[in-house]
């Protein structure tokens, strides 16, 4: 047992000393799941839908402040360097500009901090912002021009004049490599972990698959450029922010200006698509900066290009994947090897790696991470980092052993199903990935493939089918905290500094907190989006709704707690534990008595107020390190390949997946849909053309850098099995990132049983599969 | 955004009036020279707007097509006789960009659109001599999957982008111009200069000449004409390869065969050495194979591009095996 587990059963102790019979990590299931009201999994229409339809929902960008100015930004052209003359004198003589911000002028500041490195830290990259005139990527910013309109800005910035004085640089994955890697680090974590003696048992085993796989970088494309209006009063800064991480931003904002957390104020109401990249960039810290300097408000939206300038993205990965196996199709050795580029200041090693700790058992494992250093903007996150490139790997492969052995790949997974958590021995919290496949392959009509390639053509389609393993970690992050303020018309004020980027977070989580209060939808408000609120609730690893949950949980105590209180002798509550009640139809009751109720506008008229608040904070996260927690899904796909041109069509797609709970049947199909549909342009399409003669992202644009239309995505059907974890505030486990994962695998895999070729870097273009 | 002045032509007596003299653009419906002032690769000092300048197709007795240039791309794919006679035509149109934008997008302004280079589009960082002549061309040795096999030269390599121009050249469509000093006719074919050492001269096109409208000569077996465009996704992509083709068989010999690619050179592509190799002979596949290694024998494929030689190959080959097969009542695959 380690360390942190042993810390962890005491504390887990001392917190059920506390609470013997509330749901906690490790004690009793929460009651929703048993008790299940109506609202849990109801299919909500998403609450702001009618605000965004009518254009009243207000975007970072469009926050118009009095005398606000605009800004515009200039890239440096050269990878590596020290800007030699930087000339702004047309601009600042252009019209309408009010400063231009370099080097030069900046106001002091100090390196964001960096994500990860500290609980509340979010910034892209540790480097000087406008402090020095060291140039670190092909396209950092390095002038800033103030305007009093966006077009006079954006004129004013193409006056600027910059030269260099260039270094050596290393723009390729290759050329890094040659200079050597060092081992990957994932929160702390080494990436790397080796049992038995894989390498032998590869060479030993009957069967074996030994592959190179490789995926190119990829950009964030979220709908909503990144955005902030900033203004300060005093020494007070208010950001209007496009955020996955209000708290964090806040927090390390001030960091930069040397401020204390109380004095940043980001707001972020509305965020139109987070995907990992919605976090704190050079933007925010530079228009916040010039803002001071020029006394006014500021607004800063970057252009689409300014995004692939400024927002990291996906790093390229190259990764060995070899399957060794037993004729019966048992895994003697699962090797998952390989390169990510990264950067001398960031901390994101793709961790490709992750499927291949936890979905199947083998006889021996050999997984590593090394790292190259490349000079280009920092990559970050972006959907399922690591599980969705990493998966289409390992889940090739598995296909491409099943092949050679002549096993069903199905039944080839199912053969390695793991009893328990193949890599560090915990017992599963909940494991339902070959219910999924049964489901998913009955439905999709599975047993009318043929395994053969090239067995079925249409006209000039060749057609074929491939399925792949997803799967996603169930995480819920420290620092949930809740307000909660009950009133005895009846309604609960909940606030939480959490984030709606889109996904139906504010619709499922209001169904939660009247479900669990026993209230309908309409007397429950959830404010969410601002840093004063209680909480630090990351919108990333797909764990908003187990941290707002398990929030909830605490806050919801909390409130029961002290109204019960509040009974005298003659109430049918007096005398009851908190754990002994739930919420039902505006009020308490007991659970196995549910005559012995009272309404919270009875319990709340003992109050001189007529209103109750109380402030809760989340338990540790420490279930998980009890349990082995991860989602899965069984992904399949049916697919068209023009035998002249190539191209390829997906023709049908479904996800059939184990979640837990699902919350909203609604907004979670949307979820897992979306995730496949960016899983098709992982698959077939995106890729950031990146010149690897000197670092420039070529692509910067949607018209070049392609992500699916509409009419590359088909009817996705969608399954669940909504078995609840245990273990999980709700059941729930979270469903916003597995849908891109085994996406691109189960796209490969039909592509091979199609025209039966197989492509194994990313993306399958045309030209990979004619001849 | 550079300042520019910006004035509506009455007619085409006026529009040529106001561009003389000038810095002048003209201004269709602004959907490539809007995103080319916004990026600053244009900086005309004036805008005509042309888009209330004859829009009219009207159909004439020799059985000819004059389409006024101001016709939108949408009016144009949706015209009866352009759907009926210039099948062809109708598919290349529908098959480019958006509806939105086919319906802003005017007949003239697609001719003259410019490529969608990247290296040429990145002013702030990389070099190109289309933009800023002798400056060198970071294409021929960059990213380079989108760029030309056919008519390039050691100075540029980069792709004309439209779909509607490949139908147009395939049908020996003739551009009306009209400037100050008169008016005068040109074949589509004769209207793009292939870069050579001057990439950024890309027309024939005398200052200030406007287009005033396109003719489409009677051609009777286009009737049958199709175009095929493959690219990377199913919509809203720039070809890759397309191909323009017409075809018309009697007793199995070709009679007569128009055919253009796009996507593979800086100018629409009428593919005249594949058409002289299959008129007079029969309507094979084998024939088509030979006629597509004609056309394509000079092609020369960059780093990233091979490919496209065995897919416009490929695809002519196909697009001419389903019209013969189509004709003959066999079933289109």
């Amino acid at each position: 047992m380690s360390i942190v587990q042993k810390i962890g059963q005491t504390v887990m102790k001392k917190a059920a000393e506390l609470a013997p019979d509330a749901w906690l990590p490790g004690g009793k299931p929460d009651p929703l799941i048993e008790h299940r009201p109506a609202l849990i999994g109801a299919p909500e229409s998403r609450l702001d839908g009618p605000q965004k339809v009518r254009g009243e929902a207000r975007f970072a960008a469009e926050y118009a402040l009095d005398g606000m100015v605009y800004a515009a930004l200039f890239y440096s052209n050269v990878p590596k360097g020290r800007i030699a003359s930087i000339d702004t004198s047309a601009a600042e003589a252009s019209p309408g500009v009010v400063l231009v911000m370099t080097h030069r002028n900046a106001p002091p500041m100090k390196p964001m901090p960096l994500f990860m490195t500290q609980p509340k830290a979010t910034g892209g990259n540790d480097l000087p912002i406008f402090q020095d005139d060291e140039i670190h990527w092909n396209g950092q910013p390095i002038a800033l021009v103030l305007a009093q309109t966006q077009e006079q800005a954006d004129y004013a910035s193409s006056l600027i004049l910059a030269t260099y004085l260039a270094e050596p640089s290393v723009t390729s994955l290759s050329a890094a490599k040659a200079k050597g890697t060092t081992p990957g680090l994932f929160q702390g974590e080494p990436l790397k972990l080796e049992i038995g003696d894989a390498e032998a048992a590869l060479l030993a085993a009957p069967h074996r698959v030994d592959s190179v796989y490789r995926t190119p970088r990829h950009n964030h494309n979220a709908i909503e450029l990144h955005a902030a209006t900033v203004f300060w009063s005093d020494d007070e800064l208010t950001v209007h922010d496009a955020s996955q991480g209000v708290a964090h931003t806040a927090w390390s904002i001030a960091q930069v200006f040397d401020l204390k957390e109380e004095q940043v104020h980001v707001k972020s109401p509305f965020v139109g698509g987070g995907f990992g990249g919605k976090t704190l960039w050079a933007h925010q810290i530079l228009a916040a900066a010039a803002s001071k300097l020029a006394g006014l408000p500021v607004r800063l939206v970057l252009s689409r290009e300014g995004v692939y300038r400024v927002v990291g993205g996906r790093t390229t990965t190259e990764q060995r994947v070899a399957l060794g196996a037993q004729s019966d199709g048992t895994f003697d050795a699962l090797i998952h090897t390989g390169f990510v580029a990264m950067t001398a200041h960031n901390a994101l090693p793709e961790p490709f790696i992750l499927p291949a700790r936890c979905t199947y058992a083998a006889g021996s494992f050999k997984l590593d991470v090394e790292v190259a250093t490349v000079d280009m903007l920092a990559n970050t996150f972006m959907r399922a980092p690591g599980e969705s490139v990493g998966s289409f790997a390992l889940e090739s492969a598995v296909d491409e052993l099943a092949e050679q052995i002549g096993i069903d790949p199905i039944e080839l997974r199912i053969r390695n199903e793991p009893e328990k958590d193949p890599t560090t021995g915990r017992p599963h919290s909940s494991r339902n990935l070959v219910e999924a496949y049964r489901s998913g392959a009955e439905k999709f009509g599975w047993g009318e493939r043929n395994s053969a390639p090239r067995s079925r053509q249409e006209g000039e389609w060749l057609v074929g089918m491939g399925c792949a393993t997803a799967t996603y970690p169930y995480h819920r992050m420290p620092g949930g905290a809740a307000r909660m303020t009950l009133s005895k018309d009846g309604r609960v004020h909940v606030e939480i500094a959490a984030h709606e980027m889109g996904m139906g977070t504010s619709t499922a989580q209001t169904q939660v907190i009247a479900a669990r209060l026993g209230l309908p939808m309409d007397h429950v408000t959830f404010a969410y989006g601002e840093s004063s609120m209680p909480g630090m609730v990351l919108a990333g690893g797909s764990q908003q709704t187990a941290s707002i949950g398990s929030t909830i949980i605490a806050a919801n105590r909390a409130l029961v707690t002290e109204l019960l209180k509040l009974t005298s002798h003659d109430s049918p509550l007096h005398g009851l534990d908190p754990d002994d009640v739930i919420g039902r139809d505006g009020g308490l009751c007991k659970i196995d008595e549910p005559e012995r109720f009272e309404s919270y506008a009875t319990l709340l008229g003992r109050t001189e107020t007529g209103e109750l608040t109380v402030e809760a904070s989340a338990p540790p996260p420490l279930e998980a390190q009890h349990w082995s927690m991860h989602s899965f899904g069984a992904m399949f796909c049916e697919v068209r390949v023009n035998s002249v041109t190539g191209e390829v069509r997906i023709s049908r797609f479904l996800g059939s997946f184990d979640c837990g709970r699902i919350i909203n049947a609604k907004t979670a199909a949307s979820q897992f849909q979306g995730g496949i549909i960016m899983g098709i342009g992982l698959a077939l399409m995106e890729e950031t053309q990146f010149d690897e003669r000197n670092g420039r992202i070529m692509n910067p644009s949607l018209a070049e850098y392609h992500v699916p239309v509409h009419m590359d995505v088909p009817e996705i059907d969608i399954l669940w099995t909504d078995i609840p974890d245990p273990h999980a505030p709700m059941g729930a486990r979270g469903v916003g990132e597995i849908g891109i994962t085994g996406t691109a695998a189960a796209i490969a895999n039909a592509i091979y049983n199609a025209c039966g070729k197989r492509v194994r870097d990313l993306p399958i273009t045309l030209d990979k599969l004619i001849d | 955004m550079n300042p520019f002045t910006y004035a509506r032509a009455a007619d085409v007596d006026d529009a040529v009036q106001l561009a003389a003299g000038s810095q002048a653009k003209y201004l269709g419906g602004g959907t490539n020279l809007v995103d080319l002032l916004r990026e600053t690769l244009e900086r005309p000092t004036a805008l005509v707007d042309v888009t209330g300048l004859p829009s009219a197709i009207e159909e004439r007795s020799d059985g000819s097509l004059l389409i006024g240039a101001a016709a939108t791309n949408t009016a144009v794919a949706e015209h009866h006789s352009v759907r009926t006679r210039f099948p062809m035509l109708t598919r290349a149109i529908s098959a480019g960009a958006s509806a939105q934008i086919r319906n802003m997008a005017t007949v003239g302004g697609n001719i003259l659109q410019r490529t969608r280079c990247n290296y040429f589009y990145d002013h702030a960082g990389s070099r190109c001599n289309k933009r800023s002549p002798g400056q060198g061309c970071d294409a021929i040795e960059g990213a380079n999957r989108n760029h030309a096999i056919l008519g390039g030269s050691p100075s540029c390599v980069a792709t004309h982008p439209s779909d509607m121009c490949v139908a147009l050249v395939a049908l020996g469509a003739v551009v009306h111009l009209q400037s100050t000093r008169g008016t005068r006719t040109l074949p589509l074919t004769d209207l793009h200069r292939l870069p050579e050492t001057s990439p950024d001269q890309e027309t024939f096109l005398k200052p200030g000449e406007l287009i005033t409208a396109v003719e489409i000569p009677a051609l009777p077996f286009a009737s049958d004409s199709t175009y095929r465009k493959v690219r990377d996704r199913a919509s809203y992509a720039f070809a890759l390869i397309s191909v323009a083709a017409a075809i018309d068989v009697k007793d199995d010999i070709i009679q007569d065969v128009r055919l253009a690619f796009g996507g593979v050179a800086p100018k629409p592509w009428r593919a005249w050495n594949a058409e002289a190799a299959l008129k007079g002979k029969p309507a094979t596949l084998e024939n088509f194979c030979v006629a597509a290694e004609a056309e394509l024998s000079d092609a020369s494929p960059l780093r990233d591009n091979g490919f496209k030689v065995a897919l416009t190959n490929r695809t002519m080959v196909a697009v001419l095996d389903a019209l013969v097969r189509e004709k003959n009542g066999g079933s289109n695959p």
